[in-house]
């Protein structure tokens, strides 16, 4: 019973060292990358590398889930507005949802899901194959290299994405309430500009940077930790996947009520 | 090509001392490195070799004492400038570590498109002049890594640590996991390229293993015993050691 107890307790102090442990790696990551963002050389073609990779790639994906958001969201709200006989309400409310909360969550599931992976991947491969220490002993800094471009693309390419879905989104949700709904397409459209205005895509596109970057920090990170061979490259490329989406959610909950505030 | 070093030791290290925590893995190692020679640092799995060639690197911090390198103390660099430094080694790694998204020509073609001024004509030129001399045939400059054998990912590799005139070549374990001709023909290269190149101080050392490899190419052997240096000797002498580790070693 003794002895249950001690391993017990010894198990709980492990977890938190280990826990503190990681913060702390996490922080120094974080910092260096910080610091070597600022640092020359500058790595353009990197970058556009993954802007091209986050951005262009994900276009098609982001096409599908913006559209069937979009038209979904305008067939479930229809019948509540039609009973109150404010369907004319149904386009500008698509919109503001699209712009200030689906857009720049959705779009980051999406990332998180696709590049937050690949980004651990690949840099995890790289790690378990020798290839950042071969770029250390050049004397090229790993984190300069492989984490900056990624982090940046994802922090530029993320509000991109997020537009790209908000306009997508609305053009779904208009097909549904214009040719299946029977809405007039005037009236859908009419008093978008009455109600919203530009700080609700301003507060979407925020959201969407600060996304960006915790999927790039999270999805880099994970990759530089791989620890051992082909199971741990699947083990940091799960937990890039699990970390980024949750921390796309419980973050969006207090940026939202931050930005309400501001905006 | 820059200055060449001519002191006697490319490499020194004073009483060196390292400890991962409380375990010690290097313990008061004092040696030098012979320029313009080929060493071979050997010794069983867990004896220190890679960590001690870490420390030639600048990779690792001694926990006490010294190592200077072409007539330079690391302990004394920044990290600025220890990256600066570590363009007078060239090295290839135990699996080659060639960069994945590019191919051999590209992995080549990588350190001076990084660090020199050279215009693409002139890299072209180098880059296939390397490969040539390591036997990589124009077809295969231009394939990915994946899709080269073993023993070629190692060449490429040894074309990429030349690329930018190394002073120091690293090898560690160069022959891990190709077959026994494969590895011969790779321990030719390696001292074909020294010989070529250890007129202008060209040192080469190589963390290995493999006894009978050590015996024919290098010209001194270290042999590393649980973070300790048993003994630092050339060749002949080394085959006449009548250290009883070493006796086991040559036995096996």
């Amino acid at each position: 019973m003794k002895q249950m107890v001690i391993d017990r307790v010894e198990g709980l102090g492990k977890s938190i060292l280990d826990s503190i442990n990681g913060l702390g790696e996490f922080t120094n990551f974080t910092m260096n990358t910080i610091y070597w963002t600022f640092k020359p050389p500058y790595r353009f073609v990197l970058l556009f590398d993954q802007l091209y990779f986050i951005g262009n790639k994900s276009i098609f994906i982001i096409f599908l889930t913006a559209s069937f958001t979009g038209a979904v969201f305008a067939f479930q709200i229809y019948s509540g507005f039609k009973a109150i006989n404010t369907d004319s309400f149904i386009g500008p409310i698509v919109a503001i949802a699209l712009a200030k909360e689906l857009a720049p969550v959705l779009s980051g599931l999406v990332v998180a899901g696709r590049c937050g992976a690949a980004m651990a991947a690949q840099i995890g491969s790289m790690k378990v194959t020798e290839q950042i220490d071969a770029l250390e002993v050049m004397g090229i800094n790993s984190y300069q290299y492989l984490a900056v471009p990624r982090i940046l693309g994802a922090m530029i390419g993320l509000p991109m994405l997020s537009a790209l879905f908000l306009a997508i989104g609305y053009w779904g949700s208009w097909l549904v309430g214009t040719k299946i709904l029977g809405i007039d397409p005037i009236m859908y459209t009419q008093k978008i500009s009455d109600i919203m205005n530009l700080s609700m895509v301003a507060e979407g596109l925020i959201k969407a940077t600060v996304f960006g970057y915790l999927i790039g920090i999270i999805g880099t990170y994970q990759g530089f930790t791989v620890t051992g061979g082909a199971e741990g490259v699947g083990k940091g490329t799960n937990m890039a996947v699990v970390w980024g989406m949750i921390t796309v959610l419980v973050v969006d909950f207090f940026l939202t009520s931050f930005l309400v505030k501001v905006l | 090509m820059a200055e060449r070093y001519k002191g006697e030791f490319s490499v020194e290290f004073d009483h060196l001392v390292k400890n991962f925590g409380t375990s010690p893995v290097l313990r008061d190692v004092s040696f030098g490195i012979h320029t313009g020679k080929i060493t071979t640092i050997l010794g069983f799995s867990g004896a220190g070799k890679t960590t001690l060639m870490k420390h030639i690197l600048g990779l690792a911090k001694p926990t006490s004492g010294r190592v200077s390198v072409l007539g330079q103390c690391l302990n004394d660099m920044s990290e600025l400038e220890l990256r600066e430094f570590r363009r007078n080694f060239g090295m290839v790694f135990q699996y080659a570590a060639l960069f994945d998204f590019l191919t051999s020509y590209e992995n080549v073609a990588f350190p001076m498109r990084e660090f020199t001024k050279m215009n693409e004509e002139e890299i072209k030129q180098k880059v296939m002049g390397l490969l040539d001399s390591v036997g990589i045939s124009k077809e295969a400059a231009y394939r990915l890594p994946s899709e080269l054998s073993g023993g070629m990912r190692k060449r490429v590799g040894l074309a990429r640590g030349l690329a930018l005139d190394p002073h120091i070549m690293l090898y560690d374990e160069p022959t891990s996991g190709l077959d026994p001709i494969t590895t011969h023909v790779v321990y030719d290269l390696m001292r074909d390229t020294h010989r070529a190149n250890e007129k202008n101080g060209f040192t080469s050392i190589i963390i290995s293993h493999d006894i009978h490899a050590t015996l024919k190419y290098s010209d001194y052997i270290v042999f590393m015993e649980q973070g300790k240096v048993v003994e630092h000797l050339d060749v002949e002498t080394f085959k006449r050691s009548e250290n009883p580790v070493i006796r086991r070693f040559l036995e096996l």
